[in-house]
C-alpha cells in the first residue's frame, strides 16, 4: 500500500522483536467469533489517476459551469489564490491540535489574529477560535445566553435561516428550552410589536439574523432596546460575513453568532464552513469553544496558548459549557487569510460591489416581478415574487446553464411564488440581464396564458 | 548531551510579529475588477445601517501575507503527524464542481455530490458492519450528540426515554458532556484491574433507567474490551443500547466490525480513521452509523434513490431527530475520506490497521521496564505508560513530553486517560517507519536516563524551541484574547 512506510522485511523484524509469528497474534484479544475472516466488500485499491478520474466525473455531474444566483446562507465570493497556497503547507494542513504550545505557535498566533479581526469586524470584545458552522454557532450562542440569564425560553425570528431554526429546535428540545417564533412585518423585518408581546419574564434571549434570510437588514438597535428592557439577551446571527464591510455590525447585541464562509471558504456543497461566536468580555467564561490567549514564556517572550480550558469538556466533563472539542482551524485559517487580503479598505469595496450588483439586479427584476420588502435596506439578496411558480422558472433557466433564486415555498408558503436571489461581486451584469430576460419571458407567457393584465402598479420603486 | 539527539538539529527560524503590527494605511493585497453596473450611494441604500469604519482591520501587501503565514507555519511541528493526509485528497476536493457546488442547487445538477455521499455511506456501513448512517455531524463530539439523540428518540418511541447514560471512567470528556447536552444523567462505570469494563459492576448498575452505555472500543488504554459480547448482552437484556465511540476505530478497520459485536450506534471520526487533514484542530466530520432499529430517527435530509434511478434528498421523515447542522455536513471531508478508502481498498485498509497495532506493540516492548506500564493487558493501536518511575525524581509526564520535543518528536497525549495518574498515552499510528520507531524508543530511553542524571534539565525542557514553556496560569488569570492598538 503506497501510503505505508514499511517493507515486508521491516514488519517481519518487528514481529520477531515482539516474539510473534504473525500479525494476527496481536489481535488475539478480539474474540475469534467476531474477527473478520474475509476482505471488506469495497472496491479494490485504485491508482491515483483513477481516483482523480472518479472525482472529475462526479464534478461534471455537479453543476460544473453553471451560473448561480443562489445565496441563502452559502455565498459564492472570489477566493484569492494565496488562500490555498498557504493552507496547503503541510505545517498548517497536517498539524495536530495545538495542545503543545511550544511547537504550535504558528497555529496559535494565527488563531489569535483571527479572534482579533473577528472582534474588529463585529464590534465585540472577544471571539472564539471558531465553531462548526453558523447554524450550530447560533444554537450554542442561545444556550450560552440561557446559562447567563438563568431564563430558559427563547424567542426566535421567523426570518432567521430556516435550517438554523431547525438546528436550534433540535438542540433546544432536550435542554428544556421552549422556543417561540416572531414573524416578520410587511417590510421583511422583525415584527417589533409581536416581539414585544412574545418576550416574557422567562425569556432568556432573542435570536435574530441580520441581514436576515431575505437579505433585509434588521433594526438591531430597536430589537435590542425591547429585548434588554425585559432583561433578556440579544443574540444576532450573521450568515453573510461580507455584509460587515458596509453594514453596521450589530453592536447592541450581547452575543454574535457568525458564519464566516463568505470569507474565502469554498461553497463545497455545504461544508466545511466556519462558525464563530463573539461576545462581551464579561461573558467569556460561559462562551463555548476553544480560545487562544497571549502570554509569555520563562524569558518573557510573547507567546500564545489555548486558554480558559476550565470551560471545556476535557476538564469539566458533564458540567462543560459545550461538548465541542474540535474547532474548524483550517477553515478559520482560510477566513483569516481572506481578511488579510481585503483588509480595512478592500472589505468595504468588496461589500460595495455586492451592494451595487444586488441593487442593479433588483431594479431590473422589479420591471417584471414584484420585489418583496423593497423599501427596507438590504445587502446582496432580495426576494422576487412572480406570477409563475419559481420552480418552473428555474427549470427554464437550467436549460441556459443558470441556477435561479431559491424558491421559498418550502420555507415560507405565505409568500406565494417567491424566490430568494443573490448577487455577489462575481455576478456579471450580462448574467443578470440574461436571467432577468428569461424571467420576463416566462412571466409574459404566463400572463398571456392567463390573460391577466400585468399589475405594474404593484411593482415597487426599488432602484432608489 | 545534545549528541544523544539523533532525529533533530536546530535551524534558524524567523521572527514575525502580529499582522496588525505590519499594517499601514494604503498597503493592499486586493484588486477588484471595475464595476459593470452603476455605482450606488451606500448612505442612500442603507441609511443609518451604513458602516463607515472597519476599525483596526489590517492593511498589508500580498507578499507580506505570504511571508507572514509561511514564517508562522515553520513554528508548527507538523508534516502528517498521526495519519498521513494524502495530497490527492486535497486535489480532488478542489475540482471545480466539487469545490463550488452550492448546497441548494437543484438535485438534477447535484448528482455528483449525492453520489459521493451515497458511495461513502455504503462503504462506511460495510466497514462498520452497521445498517444505516448519517454523515451530517460536523465532528466526533457532534456525532456523539446525534447518536444520543437517536438513542433518546428510539427509547421514546418505546414509551420511555429513560434517564441515564453509563460511561466508563476511562472515557473521553466529550462523552459525559454530550450526555448532558441531550439531558441524560451520567453514571460512572468503574474499570476493572485489566482496564476493562467490569461486567459484574455493569450488571449491578444496569436497569430500565439506563438508555445506553457509551463505550470506546478499543478503550482509551488501547485495550479491546474482551467481554464485549457479555457487555452487549447485559445492556440488551434490559432494553438498553450499546453506543460505541469510534475514536479508536483505526485499530479495528478490516479486522473486526462493531456491528458484528453488538454495537447499536456509533460515530466515526473521519479526521482520525479516514485521513482527512487534522488542520491544527479541524474541520472534523463525525458520521453516525446505526442498526436498523434506529433508522427512522436519522437526521434529515437523507440521500435516497428515486424511482427514476436518480438520487435525491428526502426530508419527510416524521420520526427524525431533526437537523443537527445546516445543509448536509462537512461534505469536503466526505470527498477526502472516500478518496482515501479508494486508494486503500480492502487490503490496504487492513494493512493500515495491522501496521498501527504493530507499531504500538513495538513501542510497548521497547519501553517496558523503562517506563511503568500500569495495565499489562495486551495493547491494540496505542499504549499507555505512567510517569511513576520518573516521579521519584520529581519529573512528570508533561516534563518528559516537553523534553521529547527537543528530540524532534511531537509528544504523546499527556495526563489522559484519567484512570492512569501521570499517563503517557502513545499512539504512533501506521505512518511511522521502523527506523522512526527505533529513534523514538531511543529518545524515550535517553530521556529516562536524563531524568536520573539531571532531572532539572528535563524539568526546564524544551530547550530548542522558539519559546520556552509558556505561562498558562497567567494566560487564564488575566486573559488577553485579542490584539488591541497600543495607544
Amino acid at each position: 500500500m503506497r501510503y505505508l512506510p514499511k517493507s515486508p522485511a521491516d514488519r517481519e523484524a518487528m514481529l520477531k522483536a515482539l516474539g510473534r509469528r504473525s500479525v494476527d497474534d496481536l489481535f488475539s484479544q478480539i474474540p475469534a467469533e467476531y474477527r473478520l475472516t474475509r476482505d471488506l466488500n469495497i472496491p479494490r485499491q485504485m491508482a491515483e489517476s483513477e481516483i482523480v478520474d472518479f472525482f472529475r466525473q462526479r464534478s461534471r455531474e455537479n453543476g460544473e459551469g453553471y451560473t448561480s444566483f443562489l445565496g441563502a446562507g452559502a455565498y459564492a465570493h472570489y477566493r484569492p489564490v494565496i488562500i490555498d497556497s498557504l493552507i496547503s503547507r503541510g505545517e498548517f494542513l497536517t498539524a495536530y491540535t495545538p495542545y503543545q504550545a511550544e511547537i504550535s505557535q504558528g497555529t496559535l498566533q494565527s488563531i489569535f489574529e483571527f479572534q482579533s479581526m473577528i472582534c474588529e469586524l463585529t464590534g465585540m470584545e472577544v471571539a472564539n477560535a471558531s465553531m462548526y458552522d453558523g447554524s450550530t454557532a447560533a444554537a450554542e450562542a442561545v444556550m450560552m445566553a440561557v446559562r447567563l440569564t438563568g431564563r430558559r425560553s427563547v424567542v426566535v425570528a421567523r426570518s432567521l435561516h430556516p435550517e438554523y431554526r431547525e438546528v436550534l429546535a433540535t438542540y433546544a428540545t432536550h435542554q428544556g428550552m421552549p422556543l417561540s417564533v416572531v414573524g416578520f412585518a410587511d417590510d421583511g423585518r422583525l415584527n417589533l410589536k409581536e416581539l414585544e408581546k412574545s418576550i416574557t419574564p422567562e425569556t432568556g434571549c432573542v435570536l435574530v439574523q441580520s441581514p436576515n434570510f431575505f437579505g433585509t437588514i434588521e433594526d438591531v438597535a430597536a430589537i435590542a432596546e425591547i429585548t434588554h428592557k425585559h432583561g433578556a439577551m440579544l443574540v444576532v446571527s450573521i450568515a453573510e460575513a461580507v455584509s460587515l464591510g458596509i453594514v453596521e455590525p450589530p453592536r447592541e447585541a450581547d452575543v454574535i453568532a457568525m458564519e464566516a464562509q463568505s470569507f474565502g471558504v469554498p461553497l463545497g456543497f455545504g461544508g466545511p464552513y466556519c462558525g464563530v461566536i463573539a461576545t462581551r468580555e464579561k461573558y467569556v467564561r460561559q462562551m463555548p469553544g476553544r480560545l487562544v490567549g497571549q502570554t509569555v514564556d520563562k524569558e518573557g517572550r510573547r507567546g500564545f496558548v489555548l486558554t480558559l480550558a476550565t470551560r471545556e469538556q476535557h476538564i469539566r466533563r458533564e458540567k462543560a459549557t459545550s461538548n465541542i472539542c474540535t474547532n474548524q482551524a483550517l477553515v478559520a485559517l482560510m477566513v483569516n487569510i481572506f481578511m488579510n487580503v481585503y483588509g480595512k479598505v478592500g472589505l468595504k469595496e468588496l461589500a460595495r460591489q455586492n451592494l451595487a450588483k444586488a441593487a442593479y439586479a433588483a431594479g431590473q427584476f422589479s420591471r417584471h416581478g414584484k420585489i418583496l420588502f423593497g423599501a427596507s435596506p438590504r445587502f446582496n439578496e432580495f426576494v422576487v415574487q412572480t406570477s409563475e411558480d419559481p420552480q418552473a422558472i428555474n427549470d427554464g433557466l437550467l436549460g441556459h446553464k443558470m441556477v435561479g433564486g431559491l424558491p421559498l415555498k418550502k420555507f415560507y408558503p405565505e409568500l406565494g411564488n417567491a424566490a430568494l436571489w443573490c448577487c455577489t461581486e462575481l455576478t456579471t451584469r450580462s448574467a443578470i440581464d440574461t436571467a432577468v430576460g428569461l424571467v420576463a419571458e416566462s412571466e409574459r407567457v404566463v400572463s398571456s396564458a392567463k390573460s391577466v393584465s400585468s399589475t405594474k402598479e404593484d411593482v415597487e420603486e426599488v432602484a432608489r | 548531551m545534545k549528541s544523544r539527539i539523533r532525529k533533530a538539529s536546530l535551524q534558524v527560524n524567523q521572527n514575525e510579529g502580529l499582522i496588525f503590527e505590519k499594517s499601514s494605511a494604503g498597503k493592499a493585497a486586493w484588486k477588484l475588477p471595475p464595476l459593470d453596473v452603476p455605482e450606488v450611494d451606500a448612505a442612500k441604500l442603507l441609511g443609518s445601517a451604513e458602516r463607515k469604519d472597519l476599525g483596526n482591520m489590517p492593511e498589508v501587501s500580498e507578499i507580506e501575507i505570504i511571508r507572514h503565514f509561511t514564517r508562522m507555519s515553520t513554528w508548527n511541528y507538523a508534516i502528517d503527524l498521526g495519519m498521513y493526509n494524502p495530497r490527492v485528497n486535497e486535489a480532488v476536493a478542489r475540482v471545480e464542481g466539487i469545490a463550488n457546488g452550492h448546497p441548494y442547487q437543484p438535485e438534477e445538477i447535484s448528482q455528483g455530490a449525492l453520489q459521493i455521499i451515497k458511495t461513502l455511506s455504503e462503504q462506511l456501513i460495510e466497514i462498520t458492519g452497521m445498517d444505516a448512517i448519517t454523515l451530517q455531524p460536523a465532528a466526533g463530539a457532534h456525532g456523539e450528540m446525534t447518536g444520543l439523540l437517536m438513542v433518546r428518540a428510539y427509547h421514546q418511541s418505546k414509551g420511555n426515554a429513560r434517564k441515564k447514560i453509563l460511561i466508563p471512567d476511562s472515557a473521553h470528556g466529550t462523552n459525559p458532556a454530550t450526555a448532558a447536552m441531550v439531558n441524560y444523567a451520567v453514571e460512572n462505570l468503574k474499570s476493572d484491574s485489566r482496564g476493562m469494563v467490569d461486567v459484574t459492576a455493569l450488571e449491578a448498575q444496569m436497569n430500565e433507567d439506563v438508555a445506553a452505555l457509551m463505550l470506546t472500543n478499543p478503550n482509551t488504554l488501547g485495550v479491546f474490551e474482551q467481554d464485549i459480547h457479555k457487555i452487549a448482552d447485559v445492556l440488551h437484556a434490559k432494553g438498553g443500547l450499546l453506543y460505541m465511540d469510534g475514536a479508536n476505530m483505526n485499530a479495528l478497520v478490516g479486522k473486526v466490525r462493531p456491528g458484528d459485536f453488538g454495537v447499536d450506534v456509533m460515530h466515526l471520526n473521519l479526521h482520525k480513521t479516514f485521513s482527512t487533514p487534522h488542520g491544527g484542530g479541524g474541520p472534523g466530520s463525525g458520521p453516525v452509523a446505526i442498526k436498523k432499529a434506529l433508522e427512522p430517527f436519522l437526521p434529515t435530509p437523507v440521500v435516497i434513490t428515486k424511482p427514476d434511478g436518480t438520487l435525491g434528498l428526502e426530508y419527510d421523515r416524521p420520526q427524525s431527530v431533526g437537523r443537527v447542522r445546516a445543509f448536509y455536513g462537512n461534505f469536503g471531508m466526505f470527498v477526502r475520506a472516500l478518496a482515501y478508502i479508494q486508494a486503500n481498498g480492502p487490503d490496504g485498509l487492513r494493512q493500515t490497521t495491522e501496521d498501527a497495532v504493530l507499531n504500538a506493540n513495538y513501542i510497548r516492548k521497547g519501553l517496558e521496564g523503562t517506563y511503568d506500564l500500569p495495565y499489562s493487558t495486551p495493547s491494540m493501536h496505542e499504549v499507555v505508560f505512567s510517569d511513576k518511575l520518573q516521579l521519584k525524581k520529581g519529573v512528570r509526564t508533561m516534563d518528559i513530553a516537553k523534553r521529547l520535543i527537543d528530540y524532534g518528536f511531537h509528544p504523546y497525549t499527556t495526563a489522559f486517560p484519567l484512570i492512569v495518574p501521570g499517563a503517557l498515552m502513545i499512539e504512533p499510528t501506521e505512518s511511522e517507519s521502523k527506523e522512526e520507531m527505533d529513534l523514538f524508543i531511543d529518545a524515550m530511553k535517553s530521556i529516562a536516563e536524563e531524568v536520573e542524571e539531571d532531572p532539572q534539565m528535563v524539568l526546564d525542557a524544551p530547550h530548542s524551541t522558539r519559546v520556552s514553556r509558556l505561562d498558562e496560569t497567567a494566560a487564564a488569570r488575566k486573559p488577553v484574547l485579542r490584539w488591541k492598538p497600543s495607544s
